[in-house]
């Protein structure tokens, strides 16, 4: 056990032991006892009402209530949006708001803000309307003036053409016309307003048409876009005068108006007029302005206060949320005294639970104590790792392939060392491990200051495996100096290579001239290997015969592990007729490979273990020769060959038939039963289906699914194995790739001795190191370990049908639907 | 073209296939519906919707809530899923998104125009216009006296023109006679789609032509069934009937001289696909008609989506999304009046 408030020791490898609780809560203390378990976050309820629906639960109202304070406060999120404010981050913790007065004060807030809002749409519009009033008095003001113009300079025209050709023409009729003009002009009517402009040409021809050409329009253009005063939006607009004549095509055109959402606006043709009417506008405007602002300001200060109460009051009423729809949950005692509860919790937590329901208790007076009771029940409980900031990134990695099974093996412990270990066995540069390092720092450093604040997608992938990254880093760095390669440069850093010249005429470019002159190279590889003929085939076999190393050596943990399982679940069947063969199948044929590799290691053979292994499957009898590593060989690979013949029926036959035959076993007993007291069989058997442990027996499924199971685990102890190639051929990859950077770009570019090149060169260098190296093999690195360790590893002993641990609680409000 | 849609159809119309049959998963179940039909207010229906695809366009409704409120708002997810997929499509798929809103369209000037003939208010009428068949110069309708005006003025401009050209006389409107032309603007309108789905070819061709011959005849008795007793001359029925579907043309001269309700079912029954509707109503009963129709509409709806690459989906689509509102709306409505004992009268289940 930890310190006193602390959760006891981590124990990762199995669940957290969970019980199911019955909590017998008084109807007066249940709302404050599940706000209480919520602060603690450590029980998870289970749904005893989920044949109804929402809204018939008990406290559906107090949802719809608390539903709509949210409505409220996205109602004044968006007001707030709008004007540029943010809710202030260190809102003040003000004395505790009850829910309802919470409402009374948002109801309020909303109604205020709602008529401001309304007020000074008023107001906006009449101010919008009169911008456009003034712009059609101006703009037709300008027409009829250079209208009034052109018709006096033609009407000039025409009376001096008159007076020229008055004597020849019959005077009475001229009289006759110039008397009736005046009156038809009388008639000539016009409409003036604006309108927006891609719908002015529409309007021309609609115009048009309902008239059959018996109207003059003339529009002009408005420069800046105006506000329309309907929608409140800017739009482009023209100002248009129609000339009609006749009363009934004056309503044709007021209708059109209408219907395409151009303003009519008054317009006096008298000049004077229209002077007083610009003027008086434009007192009116700036009234309505000072009116505007006036109103924005109270407004504002309206908004500032509710910015700095938001925070907490849209916290409190997610909580409120919560609890309600907990408490929905519950089923309610028909006397309505009392609220039924039941769920999972670990049992750690008992105690720290029942005091939590004590105080909920003292805290609302309530004269009953809620009822703690632990249920015995069949059902599988959730999976509960108590993972801290460290470990959850490694469990998440687990927990993406599947959910441990309620106290089963958690790969999750080993996944901790082995995940970046096989990732830096492909990553293996301690020059690109720090660059890693340093980059994974900088997340682990302003840790506190980024868990406060939304990230982007990506960085929130990284800063949440910030630690797998570091541990990859480190790994990487190790491994890197195991490799000797710092961007593909080897350095002496362990003291002087082993090798030496014979003579001082020897190329560099070949081993053969090169003799040991001192001690092996005390730490990884001799710098002496890099850039010579023979550098690849020495680090392809030395790898690959590492990457089998360390493949058999993972998947053996992985059957130890289902060793553990099956003893921890009392599986003696497992243990005897597949752990055993299993293992004994593994280690005969690889686990026999990794013994010759070490043994050659250690002697220095010149064997051919290829030939060694081939033949001893296609002729075990035959001699070694050459091959032979140690005495008495030939004599064990043949048992090992034998054994792992015989393996593969141990682990198909015996497993199906003795399970059919507890079945059963099982199955008699029931029936003697039966037969002993006929009268309650309904119930026996009822509560044998009830149990529900072993319904139907197929012989014939479970006989396939073990013959699947055989087949898989033979075939994927020769396919893992190969798949564990996958190391050395990653690690090939990843330095030759940054060998070929530095020798094709930045060496390259060096050789020129110009400083403009070199610049280009180490730019193009550091580019291809970043994107290709550090990025995307990163990237694919920690893909292969990933799988290697998902299937090779875990496909072992995991069966990940579990579910997990979802407790009530509170902290995890703020972050969901953001 | 046939059998070969598979190989070309993803290069365009893969993409809102996937869209479109996405939104069909959004469809409201039965379970959904049954748990609609307990609601004891509209709130209960806004909180159960809100699960649903429904829930981001009702969440900030403030809560007392009228019917009109929730049909708007589903109308208006429609209207958005319409116009998104229209913004994707490309020839001809767009033209068949385009097809789908006619019918509304027509409904649309019908509405207009019977409104402004009893002198109410064009906004209020505008309102009232189904959103998917508005049109730019709509509220222009009220202006127009006579058909002939109604065709020059506005609808000149309008897709519907053509359909048009067949009704243009210069009587002056009176409700027969709108009555008169929303039926030969449908027939006009169902025909040409037909024919532009026969142009298409292929899955589409076949499914729709299904679709809307079933329409056409749905169509075809309503007009008899609501022409019975009025002054309609069987010529002038006759000619309201669509040129295709499983009643032409022997059907449609049987239905053309129809005079009672159980004459019409005489003249249906002969076809095997609608005597299970009409089968299950008792003689002399046409008010269950409608709703047997709707369900028969919804199963074959829902028999296109059992096909791939072709268009029918969309206008399935649409077509259940529609159905779907109107239950919503019967819902609310019976919620909201407290007729809950009439809830499943008119509720067609769609899964």
């Amino acid at each position: 056990m930890g310190g006193g408030t602390q959760c006891p020791t981590m124990d990762l490898l199995r669940s957290e032991p969970m019980q199911l609780v019955q909590l017998i809560i008084p109807a007066e203390s249940a709302h404050r006892s599940i706000s209480y378990l919520g602060d603690l976050g450590l029980f998870q309820f289970k749904d005893l009402n989920s044949e109804k629906s929402p809204f018939q639960r008990t406290y559906a109202t107090q949802i719809k209530r608390c539903g709509e304070m949210a409505r409220k406060l996205r109602f004044f999120k968006e007001q707030m949006m709008k004007a540029g404010l943010s809710p202030s981050a260190r809102s003040v913790i003000s004395d505790d708001f009850d829910l309802d007065n919470l409402e009374v004060k948002l109801g309020e807030l909303e109604a205020e803000l709602i008529e401001m809002n309304a007020n000074h749409e008023k107001l906006q519009h009449s101010y919008n309307e009169l911008i456009e009033y003034k712009l059609v008095v101006q703009k037709a003001g300008e027409f009829f003036h250079s209208a009034q113009n052109s018709a006096a300079a033609k009407q000039r025209e025409d009376e001096a053409q008159q007076r020229g050709e008055g004597s020849i023409d019959s005077p009475l009729l001229l009289e006759q016309e110039m008397v009736t003009d005046p009156s038809k002009q009388v008639k000539l009517g016009f409409v003036s307003g604006i309108i927006p402009r891609e719908k002015s040409l529409a309007f021309e021809r609609i115009l048009f048409r309902a008239t059959r050409g018996n109207v003059f329009l003339k529009q002009s253009v408005v420069e800046d876009p105006v506000t329309d005063p309907a929608s409140g939006e800017k739009a482009e607009k023209n100002v248009f005068v129609v000339f009609y004549s006749g009363e009934r095509v004056r309503n044709k055109i007021v209708k059109i108006c209408e219907a395409f959402g151009a303003n009519r606006y008054p317009f006096a043709e008298d000049l004077g007029k229209q002077f007083q009417i610009i003027s008086e506008v434009s007192g009116r405007l700036e009234e309505l302005k000072t009116t505007i602002d006036f109103g924005l300001v109270h407004q504002s200060n309206l908004l500032r206060t509710i910015a700095h109460h938001f925070e907490q009051w849209s916290h409190l009423v997610k909580k409120e949320i919560s609890i309600y729809h907990t408490l929905n949950m519950l089923s309610i005692d028909v006397t309505r005294k009392c609220l039924v509860a039941e769920g999972w919790c670990p049992v750690f937590a008992t105690n720290k639970i029942q005091n939590v329901l004590q105080r909920a208790t003292v805290d609302s007076n309530s004269q009953i104590g809620t009822i703690f009771h632990v249920l015995q029940t069949k059902e599988s409980p959730p999976t509960y790792f108590h993972t801290n900031k460290f470990t959850s990134a490694f469990q998440e990695i687990v927990d993406a392939y599947g959910i441990a099974k309620y106290q089963e093996a958690n790969p999750g412990v080993f996944t901790i060392i082995t995940f970046p270990f096989l990732f830096a066995v492909m990553f293996g540069d301690w020059g690109h491990g720090i660059c890693l390092l340093l980059a994974t720092s900088y997340f682990i450093i302003r840790e506190k200051k980024f868990s406060s604040q939304k990230l982007g997608d990506i960085t929130e992938m990284i800063f949440g495996g910030r630690y797998v990254i570091m541990m990859m880093s480190l790994f990487s760095i190790y491994t890197g100096l195991l490799y000797n390669e710092f961007f593909s440069v080897p350095f002496e850093l362990f003291g002087p290579s082993a090798y030496g010249c014979r003579d001082p005429s020897c190329g560099d470019a070949s081993t053969a001239g090169l003799v040991k002159v001192r001690a092996t190279y005390p730490f990884g590889v001799d710098p002496t290997w890099h850039g010579t003929r023979s550098e690849l085939p020495f680090l392809n076999s030395m790898k690959m015969k590492m990457s089998i190393l360390i493949g058999v050596a993972q998947m053996n943990l992985g059957i130890i592990l289902s060793y553990f399982n099956a003893k921890f679940y009392g599986n003696e069947l497992n243990i005897r007729h597949q752990f055993l063969p299993q293992m004994i199948f593994l280690n005969s044929l690889f686990g026999y490979l990794s013994l010759l590799i070490v043994v050659k290691w250690c002697t220095g053979s010149q064997a051919d273990l290829y030939h060694v292994m081939i033949y001893m499957f296609l002729s075990p009898t035959d001699d070694l020769g050459e091959n032979q590593l140690f005495f008495g060989q030939k004599f064990l690979q043949i048992l090992l060959l034998l054994a792992a013949l015989v393996s593969v029926p141990w682990m198909l036959f015996p497993k199906p038939f003795l399970l059919k035959k507890q079945h059963d076993e099982r199955h008699r007993g029931q029936s003697y039963a039966l037969l002993e007291n006929s009268l309650d069989d309904s119930d026996e058997t009822e509560l044998h289906h009830g149990s529900g442990s072993h319904e139907e027996f197929q012989f014939s499924e479970v006989f396939v699914h073990q013959l699947i199971h055989t087949i898989e685990f033979v075939l994927g102890a020769v396919s893992n194995t190969a798949s564990y190639l996958r190391l050395w051929a990653l690690s090939l990859a990843h330095s030759e790739l940054s060998s070929v950077f530095y020798d094709k770009v930045l060496l390259l570019a060096w050789g020129f001795n110009n400083i403009i090149i070199l610049i280009i060169g180490l730019i193009v260098f550091i580019c291809a190191t970043v994107g290709v190296l550090l990025v995307m093999e990163t990237l694919s690195a920690f893909l292969h370990a990933l799988r290697l360790h998902w299937v090779e590893f875990q496909g072992k002993f995991y069966e990940g049908e579990g579910y997990k641990f979802q407790p009530f609680s509170f902290t995890s409000l703020d972050t969901e639907d953001e | 073209m046939y059998g070969f849609e598979a190989m070309t159809f993803n290069i365009h119309g893969g993409y809102l296939e996937a869209i479109v049959r996405g939104h069909r998963a959004g469809l409201l179940t039965a379970a959904d519906y049954n748990n609609l039909c307990q609601c004891e207010t509209l709130d209960d229906i806004k909180m159960h919707l809100s699960a649903t695809d429904y829930g981001p366009y009702l969440q900030n409704e403030p809560s007392p809530l009228h019917t009109t409120t929730v049909v708007e708002k589903c109308t208006l997810k429609l209207v958005d899923e319409y116009k998104h997929m229209l913004c994707q499509a490309t020839e001809p798929l767009s033209t068949f998104l385009e097809y789908i809103t006619y019918g509304h369209m027509i409904d649309n000037v019908v509405l207009i125009v019977t409104g402004t003939l009893h002198e109410r208010d064009v906004q209020e009428l505008l309102e009232k216009c189904h959103p998917l068949g508005m049109f730019d110069s709509i509220a222009t309708l009220a202006v127009a006296q006579n058909m002939r005006e109604l065709y020059r003025l506005v609808l000149v401009d309008t897709p519907l023109a053509p359909y048009f050209s067949e009704c243009i006389t210069s009587e002056d409107l009176d409700d027969m006679n709108i009555e008169i032309m929303r039926n030969t603007l449908y027939k006009a309108y169902l025909e040409d789609f037909y024919k532009f789905c026969q142009k298409l070819g292929g899955a589409t061709a076949e499914i729709m032509s299904d679709l809307l011959a079933f329409e056409a005849d749905r169509r075809a008795v309503n007009i008899t069934i609501n022409s019975i007793g009025t002054e309609l001359t069987r010529d002038d029925r006759r000619k309201l009937y669509s040129n295709f579907g499983l009643l032409y043309p022997y059907g449609h001269e049987e239905l053309a001289v129809c005079e009672d309700i159980d004459q019409v079912r005489g003249a249906m029954e002969k076809y095997p696909p609608y005597q299970s509707i009409f089968s299950k109503l008792s003689y002399g009963e046409s008010q269950m008609l409608d709703k047997a129709f709707y369900e028969e509409e919804v199963k074959r709806l829902c028999l296109a989506f059992e096909q791939q690459f072709h268009y029918g989906v969309f206008f399935a689509y649409m077509r259940l999304r529609e159905q779907e509102i109107r239950n919503l709306m019967w819902i609310s409505e019976c919620v909201a009046q407290n007729q809950k004992s009439r809830v499943h009268d008119s509720v067609v289940f769609i899964f």
